[in-house]
């Protein structure tokens, strides 16, 4: 699924090793507005599940997970 | 999800500080409140002025295992005391020393590095453990 809504903000957090992928997100996510989108770049491999398990706890919206390569593409809606 | 963790960090070597910070930080990310209590090395290793200095790895790493480590910190992995201090913004994360490995190390409090927020005896740390899972690393 592509997202088409602007995104609100963006993480760098490729080349970090688990858990900061995360640790930033979840710091990031406090910055922006309840609706908002924030896109997350990472190459750390166990992001995917991790992701899947972080929205699913804080109850924030997880609208994309892609792979291009070895970058990994997460955005989240914050709930 | 807000069920308590508390790790009693008891060795002070690089490889176990590192994996009690990535399993601090991982539940600061989901709204666990974290307590840890650090004992004896672990405690030597937040002193203030030694808390960046090489600590070593677990005898059971062996040479492959500490070259492993130190291939991951040239290529950039944060230091297990900065994803401590990330884990402490993100979310409640209390850090207390053990009164009693205070003084087996001769350490007070202007000694050890800012991410710690107190010292405590040993009843107070199971009083606020609680029925909460319980860690030793």
């Amino acid at each position: 699924m592509t997202v088409t809504t602007p995104i609100a903000k963006t993480v760098d957090a490729r080349g970090l090793s688990c858990p900061l992928p995360i640790v930033k997100t979840a710091l990031a996510i406090k910055e922006i507005g309840s609706g908002d989108l924030l896109e997350v770049l990472a190459t750390d491999p166990g992001s995917t599940k991790d992701f899947t398990a972080w929205s699913t706890t804080t109850g924030h919206q997880l609208v994309e997970s892609s792979v291009d390569g070895k970058v990994f593409r997460y955005v989240v809606r914050k709930k | 999800m807000d069920a308590r963790l508390s790790l009693v960090l008891f060795s002070g070597t690089d490889d176990k500080l590192n994996a009690a910070a990535v399993l601090t930080a991982g539940a600061a990310a989901i709204g666990r409140p974290v307590h840890l209590f650090l004992q004896y090395w672990a405690l030597d290793a937040f002193r203030a002025d030694r808390i960046a200095d090489d600590h070593g790895v677990a005898p059971e790493a062996g040479p492959e295992g500490q070259h492993a480590v130190t291939a991951l910190r040239a290529a950039g992995q944060a230091p297990w005391h900065e994803t401590m201090r990330q884990a402490k913004e993100l979310g409640e994360v209390e850090i207390q020393a053990c009164s009693l490995s205070m003084d087996l190390l001769h350490i007070t409090e202007a000694d050890l590095d800012p991410l710690v927020d107190g010292v405590e005896g040993v009843t107070a740390f199971w009083l606020a453990a609680g029925d909460g899972q319980v860690v030793f690393i």
